[in-house]
């Protein structure tokens, strides 16, 4: 079991409040993703849960016992850091092993868990090695192999891909999905890179901050934003936004179209434009069209499209597909 | 130092420097060496004469030569042990955040910056003295009787004096490796279920292995000489009580006037000190390497 509910938490440190109030339930087994800009409190949220925070005020709950006062090492909570933190002077097996010898278990099991852990993270013949001997891919899986032998009510992720370079780090999504699908374990991961959260999430908490700006599944988040700042941030590239005379056509302060939703034609369309920069990845085409009174408009395009800087082009916003919004930035239905 | 060419640059520019510091060790050494096969005593001026290997023979049976080993290698342990234990503890406390922390620091370092005279001249005077001293006076408080440190204990004395005095280098370079420990580190550990004492023998003792490595080399090499503390609280005594190595080649060389007696000492404790010197390299020298 591993549901986890914050009920009212707040966290101030001196006068600055980090965390206003706020409520979050995460179920048992449920892969929640925590995102947002940097300094948006994600990361403090976590440590709360974790306990290497005391909250300022509010309750949590870890399988209905309250656990506000609990220290981290009781919660059954099993956390893996930005920089790894493994310990330099032990080999791999003494980091994976360190919890359990903690725990005072005794040694032919922690052995038994250790081997099995290394197993499954393919780490077996690098058991004997210290961390420095490792790569950083190879460190991640130790990190993670640390978590997993305590067998915890639920992992705690802190940005733990970002110290990865690109091609690594969509190894490692994958992986870490993978883990929690064989797994079955609550995990909660904490990241600023949506499509990490996108990808990796069955619920994502988009925090902004410090507030819960929305909670929902990431297609939810996709379709239906509760607000400007989710619309902006769910979504890459990012959403489209035109305000002024244009928005005012569609009864809204302000109007948000992904480049997706664009359609680009050379005939004819609802808005010209003239093309500035395009972005050719192959698979898709991004351009940037500079469109008279509403400002830059970025269009997706699948595959190869001739388009070249200074193009005269006209553009179709799907009207389905409009999302707006009013004054305060909020979505109107 | 990449190509031939810049290599053999630095090679001749370094050059100087190191003839320099190799005739400044050279020339005192071979002195010393050619001094130690002399009779040469200062009160028979125009006598000296080649003895061979009797000024060595005299001072490696001296009793007082075997009294002075023991007695430096007790110092040189002593001091360690005191400085590194009580340096740690001092390093942990530092490294809480507390009210007025710079200031404690700083004073906890003056001990440092006070010369060994000095501080070996306060001790006797305002702590140790028996009629006058501080603890003379706390004893009396209590009307017990005032304890003649000097002069009942003398090398333990000695040793309180000197761990005053370097304490602080051991505290602070522990404090700066405690300081240098990944945060993170900790809070894993702490996730993990380690208490207060196991963070402290799992993670940060480990990680203040070579901190307390260049404590012990750098140390070791200044106590095997000390000397001026010596000098002014007990003179070596009572009787050879508090002489170490240094100690002896001193009375043996300008008490004595021995200057021959003296060298062949001088040589002996050159030959001690590397090998106290190559035991240490063996024992912890690895913690240095990354």
């Amino acid at each position: 079991m591993g549901r986890i509910t914050l009920d009212k938490v707040r966290k101030a440190f001196g006068e600055v409040e980090v965390i206003p109030p706020l409520d979050l339930t995460i179920d048992d087994g449920e892969f929640v993703v925590f995102v947002g800009p940097s300094g948006c409190g994600k990361s403090t949220l976590l440590r709360l849960i974790a306990g290497l925070e005391d909250i300022t005020s509010g309750q949590i709950r870890i399988d209905r016992e309250d656990a506000t006062d609990v220290p981290p090492a009781k919660r059954g909570l099993a956390m893996v850091f930005q920089s790894y933190a493994l310990y330099p002077h032990m080999s791999v097996r003494k980091n994976i092993a360190f919890p359990l010898k903690m725990a005072g278990m005794d040694p032919t099991e922690i052995d038994k868990r250790v081997n099995e852990a290394a197993s499954v993270l393919n780490l077996a013949q690098y058991l004997d090695r210290r961390p420095g001997q490792l790569s950083g891919g190879q460190r991640q899986r130790v990190a993670i192999g640390r978590a997993i032998v305590r067998e915890p009510k639920a992992f705690l992720f802190d940005e733990p891909l970002s110290n990865l370079d690109a091609a690594l780090r969509v190894n490692m999504r994958l992986e870490i999905s993978e883990l929690h699908q064989t797994l079955k374990t609550t995990m909660i991961y904490v990241t600023h890179d949506q499509v990490e959260a996108m990808t990796m999430a069955d619920k994502i908490v988009v925090l902004h901050a410090g507030r819960i700006e929305q909670v929902g599944s990431p297609l939810e988040l996709y379709r239906t934003p509760r607000n400007r700042f989710v619309a902006g941030f769910i979504g890459s590239p990012k959403m489209n936004f035109v305000e002024g005379a244009e928005a005012a056509k569609y009864d809204a302060h302000s109007i948000g179209i992904r480049p997706e939703h664009v359609d680009m034609s050379r005939e004819s369309g609802v808005w010209q434009g003239r093309v500035g920069v395009s972005e050719h990845l192959g698979s898709d085409t991004f351009s940037h069209v500079h469109v008279d009174g509403i400002g830059t408009i970025n269009v997706r395009t699948s595959g190869e499209v001739d388009v070249r800087h200074g193009d005269t082009v006209w553009l179709t916003p799907t009207a389905a597909n409009i999302h707006r919004f009013d004054k305060e930035g909020l979505a109107i239905r | 130092m990449a190509t031939k060419h810049s290599r053999a640059a630095a090679r001749l520019m370094i050059s100087p420097a190191v003839l320099l510091l190799l005739g400044w060790m050279i020339v005192p050494l071979a002195m010393t060496l050619y001094f130690s096969f002399q009779r040469y005593n200062l009160l028979m001026p125009g006598m000296e004469e080649f003895t061979g290997f009797t000024n060595y023979r005299f001072f490696l049976t001296d009793p007082a030569f075997f009294a002075a080993l023991l007695h430096t290698l007790q110092l040189v342990l002593g001091v360690l042990v005191i400085t590194i234990v009580g340096g740690v503890l001092l390093a942990l406390l530092l490294d809480q955040p507390f009210w007025g922390q710079g200031i404690v620091r700083i004073l906890v370092i003056a001990p440092f910056f006070v010369m060994p005279t000095v501080s070996a001249l306060v001790w006797k005077n305002m702590f140790l003295n028996p009629v006058n001293g501080l603890f003379a006076h706390i004893a009396k408080f209590f009307g017990l009787q005032p304890y003649d440190f000097l002069a009942q204990a003398p090398l333990a004395s000695i040793i309180g004096i000197v761990s005053w005095q370097w304490l602080p280098f051991a505290t602070l370079i522990l404090l700066t490796a405690l300081q240098s420990l990944d945060q993170e580190q900790l809070e894993a550990a702490e996730m993990d279920g380690a208490g207060p004492m196991s963070r402290f023998t799992y993670i940060m003792l480990p990680h203040l292995a070579r901190a307390i490595t260049v404590v012990i080399l750098i140390q070791t090499i200044f106590l095997l000489s000390v000397f001026a503390e010596i000098l002014v609280t007990t003179n070596g005594g009572p009787g050879t009580a508090s002489t170490n190595l240094t100690y002896l080649i001193y009375v043996q060389s300008l008490l004595q006037f021995d200057v021959g007696g003296g060298s062949a000492g001088g040589v002996v404790a050159i030959i001690l000190a590397n090998i106290v010197a190559i035991f240490l390299m063996r024992m912890i020298g690895k913690n240095l390497e990354s």
